[in-house]
């Protein structure tokens, strides 16, 4: 059978694919130097991983692209809710689904043949990473005004519960793009997929 | 107003400006910048830097229209105060000045009124009000502390300060300078102090005076308080002239 292209990734999830993956970039790295200048944890990042060159210019980064990253989620989210997106692509997924791909993932068995449909380990991942993100614009309001948002930040242990919940969700999505990023390494195929939208079935 | 702004200005002439701006631009990117900008010429440092401090003055207006003048920082029991609360300046503590209470007068200028210098006893004089809320620092760790002092919205309006200008300016014996937006002066928790946790000012929380906003980021509170003045002209502040946001609203 001659092999087909098959569309998998629509336009504007490619889009907004990739204007995520660079402010989340610059929203860790600007976000690392502002931790350093007052560490949660008994360890600091490596400044030259940072953005920003010192509190001052990490925080200019981190409130200047928090705009970029905001607005691209509020379009890619409000996408994949009306268009049927997320339902078709990351739903439904249970937690035995999840347990079952990724034990036999870790041992290395784990089938991705058919690249249009995403497994339970996939679905888990991503709707996780949502999840992180947006409680990561969540907390960041309320450390960013602690006051105007006093009422909503009770939700989150106030401003310091904040840090902490913004720091964890930080190091969630941190994972989640590690794992991510090697496994499109194991199967890069999925990688031009990302550009061009289509793949080979 | 001349006077003042003259005082002022000595400390931001076009020259120290320059070196600040220069000083900003050489620290302002590190190496994870330089790699995600990869490609770029160093003279387009000059552009990135020109889109963060838009980016800066766009975030100005948006916690302007943020701000509820009306909305109250939280209060705390004083059972839940920082001790010891946290010193923090743009030098060490070792450093923090010893000013002459019996010789100390409050400057004003801009566009107040009555422009007569007031010394501590006039100042202590005046009616008193005290409230326990939590300082913020820019560098992300807080602290409760207590605070009294005259509310800055009467002290405004006994001198006959414009309300309707955009900026009040602060210039300060350790050589510190701020200025905040009209709106956040009148907020009612806006305090002009003279007593932390009950006692006198202490030289290093900025003794005989300091300006006490739990609507802002702590840096934005002016110490060792030598003169006031009201402005429709931008007046900057020295962490805000190297880089951190004006607003700074909390």
């Amino acid at each position: 059978m001659a092999p087909e292209m098959t569309k998998i990734h629509p336009l504007i999830v490619r889009i907004a694919h990739w204007i995520n993956a660079l402010a989340v970039l610059i929203m860790i790295t600007s976000g690392w130097r502002i931790y350093n200048s007052d560490p949660l944890f008994d360890f600091a990042f490596p400044d030259q991983v940072t953005l920003g060159g010192w509190l001052a210019g990490a925080l200019q980064w981190h409130f200047a692209a928090m705009w970029l990253f905001a607005l691209n989620g509020m379009v890619y989210v409000t996408y994949g809710i009306l268009s049927g997106h997320f339902r078709r692509k990351l739903l439904p997924v249970s937690p035995r689904a999840v347990l079952r791909d990724v034990a036999s993932a870790l041992r290395g068995k784990l089938a991705h043949d058919d690249l249009t449909v995403y497994n339970a380990a996939q679905r888990a991942a991503y709707l996780a990473l949502i999840l992180l993100l947006i409680v990561l614009v969540l907390t960041g309001l309320v450390l960013w005004k602690p006051v105007q948002f006093y009422w909503y930040g009770q939700f989150m242990g106030d401003y310091e519960g904040a840090r902490f919940l913004h720091f964890f969700a930080m190091a969630g999505v941190g994972l989640i793009v590690v794992v991510h990023v090697a496994m499109v390494a194991l199967v890069p195929r999925t990688f031009p997929s990302m550009f061009t939208g289509k793949i080979r079935t | 107003m001349k006077r003042m702004g003259a005082s002022f200005e000595k400390f931001r002439t076009a020259e120290v400006k320059r070196m600040e701006r220069r000083l900003f631009l050489k620290q302002g990117l590190s190496l994870g910048a330089l790699a995600m900008l990869t490609g770029c010429a160093i003279t387009e440092e000059e552009g990135v830097q020109m889109v963060l401090a838009r980016m800066s003055g766009w975030n100005d207006d948006v916690q302007a229209w943020l701000f509820n003048p009306n909305r109250l920082a939280p209060e705390f029991p004083e059972s839940r105060i920082t001790n010891p609360f946290p010193f923090n300046a743009y030098y060490s503590e070792e450093e923090v000045i010893d000013v002459d209470g019996g010789q100390y007068k409050l400057e004003l200028g801009g566009m107040i009124k009555e422009r007569k210098p007031w010394t501590l006893p006039e100042l202590y004089a005046l009616p008193q009000v005290s409230q326990v809320t939590r300082h913020v620092c820019v560098e992300g760790w807080s602290a409760i502390g207590k605070w009294t002092g005259v509310r800055f919205s009467d002290f405004l309006q006994r001198v006959g300060a414009d309300t309707t200008a955009k900026y009040v300016g602060f210039q300060c014996l350790d050589d510190y300078s701020t200025s905040i937006d009209m709106a956040t002066a009148l907020h009612p928790q806006t305090q002009l102090t003279f007593k932390f946790v009950d006692q006198i000012l202490p030289p290093k929380y900025g003794f005989p005076m300091k300006l006490r906003m739990p609507t802002k980021l702590g840096f934005k509170s002016p110490k060792h308080i030598a003169s006031i003045f009201v402005t429709n002209q931008y007046p900057g502040g020295y962490w805000e002239d190297k880089g951190y946001n004006w607003f700074s609203g909390s």
